[in-house]
């Protein structure tokens, strides 16, 4: 026989059983890396430059290149991306060209970043002759970041209500001002949140440094946008699989730095958004 | 001599004709209001007269709409000039999520450049008076305007409009969303203002066309069938459409 009420109880624990197995592997990873990244972390680890072959000292040049190479990317990507998000919400109309170039940047979204560590490396690296340096790193960073930014901008900007834009055609304003004092101010922190969670992937990515910017071991300061830096998430691979008897809290204390700050990005971008769903009213 | 007079005007949204061959005179001055069920195209007329039409993709127009004697549908019209000059209430108070003060001054910031506080808030004043609302908020300027009640959000966003000096008050049915008595005191209001504002108001509610407006046009299915005195209009229609609508057999 048939029974609706244990046919629904069975339903549900499949159900809830799917969603904790969707926290479970976040908390695990965590937890792990706090429990063995923690006790690494200390002044020196943060802001001494390593030795003894990256078995002793800090990680401070790597920390230093991550954020070298997130703000570069930032830099590039944010201008271009918000202004391609503010012509295709604002300006474009809905023809073939647009289409396609929706179409692009959806499948710009879905390349593997080791290709755009190919792309960077063949584009910047050999045919601009910026070298393997800082900027071939942002720049290529930028490009992946790209789909991300115009994306959330594009959402952030068509969620302004129309009205908005009607009242103040309606007073006189031109079509740029409307943009610029009504649309813009009100997007902003849609803007901003994507703006973060791009920052994040960028700061996490291995792939599109390894062939454009990342240091293998280089234990100084980069000195203009034309050196090398070392970055965290190649140094992690760098420890983890290149260098032998590095100590595992050393590796641990790296990935717990890397997973604090792209997880700082993200709670970051959530607070804004969250802050912003409470003051808005319309 | 009319303020805004049509000539033959004929609107298409794309296939569909919204606005048939409309000849009207609309004074200097004065309330006219248009009537008409849903979809007769009264909206649609209204926003002719500041080219808000233009926003929609494929709306095509024939015919003349004169504005101080200028054509305002040529393709050199410039619209930041028509639309200072002719400004329009929306059906829902729709105030920016700025302050009040911000709300009022946003026609300054973008027109004339004016940063001087002393002059910004003599305007702010000004345009809070004229809609009655400058007691009720002088202490609350700094408030987020989107905290006020639906009918100071609609007096605001008159206000806002008249800190930008119009000649032509476009009014689409502003008293939709108001409770009687906020619509009673709003259409006080629209009197006060018709001695320095022409207003032009599109309403579904005849009551309200009968006790504010100088002169009626009825419309139906694009048409206009019948415009004259206010008065005239509801007592003697001549129209067997109009007599049927005002009477409610139909709308």
């Amino acid at each position: 026989m048939r029974n609706p009420q244990r046919t629904e109880k069975i339903a549900f624990f499949f159900l809830l059983l799917s969603t904790l197995l969707i926290v479970v592997p976040v908390g695990l990873v965590v937890v792990i890396i706090i429990q063995k990244g923690l006790p690494a972390i200390n002044w020196q680890f943060l802001s001494d430059m390593p030795r003894q072959g990256m078995r002793a000292g800090g990680i401070f040049p790597a920390i230093i290149g991550t954020l070298y190479l997130v703000s570069g990317a930032i830099v590039f990507a944010l201008p271009i991306g918000l202004l391609a998000a503010i012509y295709l919400s604002e300006y474009a109309r809905d023809n073939l060209l647009t289409r396609i170039i929706k179409l692009a940047i959806i499948n710009l979204a879905g390349v593997p970043s080791v290709v755009y560590g190919l792309f960077g490396l063949a584009l910047f690296v050999v045919f601009f002759k910026f070298g393997v340096s800082i900027l071939s790193g942002s720049l290529t960073l930028g490009i992946m970041i790209l789909p991300i930014i115009i994306t959330s901008s594009r959402e952030a900007l068509e969620s302004v209500p129309q009205t908005f834009r009607e009242v103040s055609l309606s007073l006189g304003a031109s079509k740029w001002q409307t943009i610029r004092y009504i649309v813009l101010p009100n997007a902003i922190p849609g803007i901003l949140t994507g703006t973060i969670l791009g920052l994040g992937r960028a700061a996490g990515e291995t792939a599109p440094i390894l062939f454009t910017v990342a240091a293998f071991y280089l234990p100084r300061l980069p000195g203009s946008i034309f050196d090398q830096v070392m970055a965290l998430p190649y140094h992690l691979y760098v420890i983890s699989t290149q260098v032998p008897n590095v100590d595992e809290k050393t590796r641990y204390g790296t990935a717990f730095v890397l997973l604090a700050l792209v997880l700082t990005m993200n709670l970051a971008a959530i607070v804004i958004r969250y802050r912003f769903r409470k003051k808005k009213k319309w | 001599m009319g303020k805004i007079t049509t000539k033959n005007l004929n609107l298409w949204y794309g296939a569909f004709q919204a606005i048939k061959n409309i000849n009207s005179t609309f004074a200097e001055k004065n309330i006219t209001a248009i009537i008409g069920p849903s979809g007769c195209g009264k909206s649609t007329l209204l926003r002719v007269f500041n080219r808000m039409n233009d926003l929609i993709d494929g709306v095509r127009m024939t015919g003349e709409v004169l504005f101080d004697k200028e054509n305002i549908l040529e393709e050199a019209a410039d619209l930041v000039v028509l639309r200072k000059k002719i400004g329009m209430v929306f059906q829902r108070p729709n105030p920016f999520p700025l302050s009040v003060y911000e709300n009022i001054v946003f026609g300054q910031r973008i027109h004339a450049d004016i940063n001087k506080r002393s002059v910004l808030d003599e305007i702010v004043e000004n345009s809070l008076k004229s809609v009655l609302l400058w007691d009720e908020l002088k202490d609350k300027l700094k408030q987020s305007a989107l905290r006020l009640s639906l009918e100071q959000k609609q007096r605001l966003c008159i206000a806002r409009l008249i800190a930008v000096k119009p000649d032509v008050l476009l009014m689409d049915e502003p008293c939709s969303t108001l409770d009687p008595q906020a619509t009673a005191r709003v259409e006080e209001l629209m009197r006060e203002l018709k001695n320095n504002y022409t207003i032009i108001i599109v309403t579904h509610n005849m009551q309200q066309a009968a006790r504010v407006s100088d002169d009626t046009g009825f419309m139906l299915l694009g048409e206009l069938i019948e415009f004259g005195k206010t008065e005239r209009l509801f007592t003697t229609p001549q129209d067997k459409r109009t007599e049927d609508y005002i009477t409610g057999r139909y709308g």
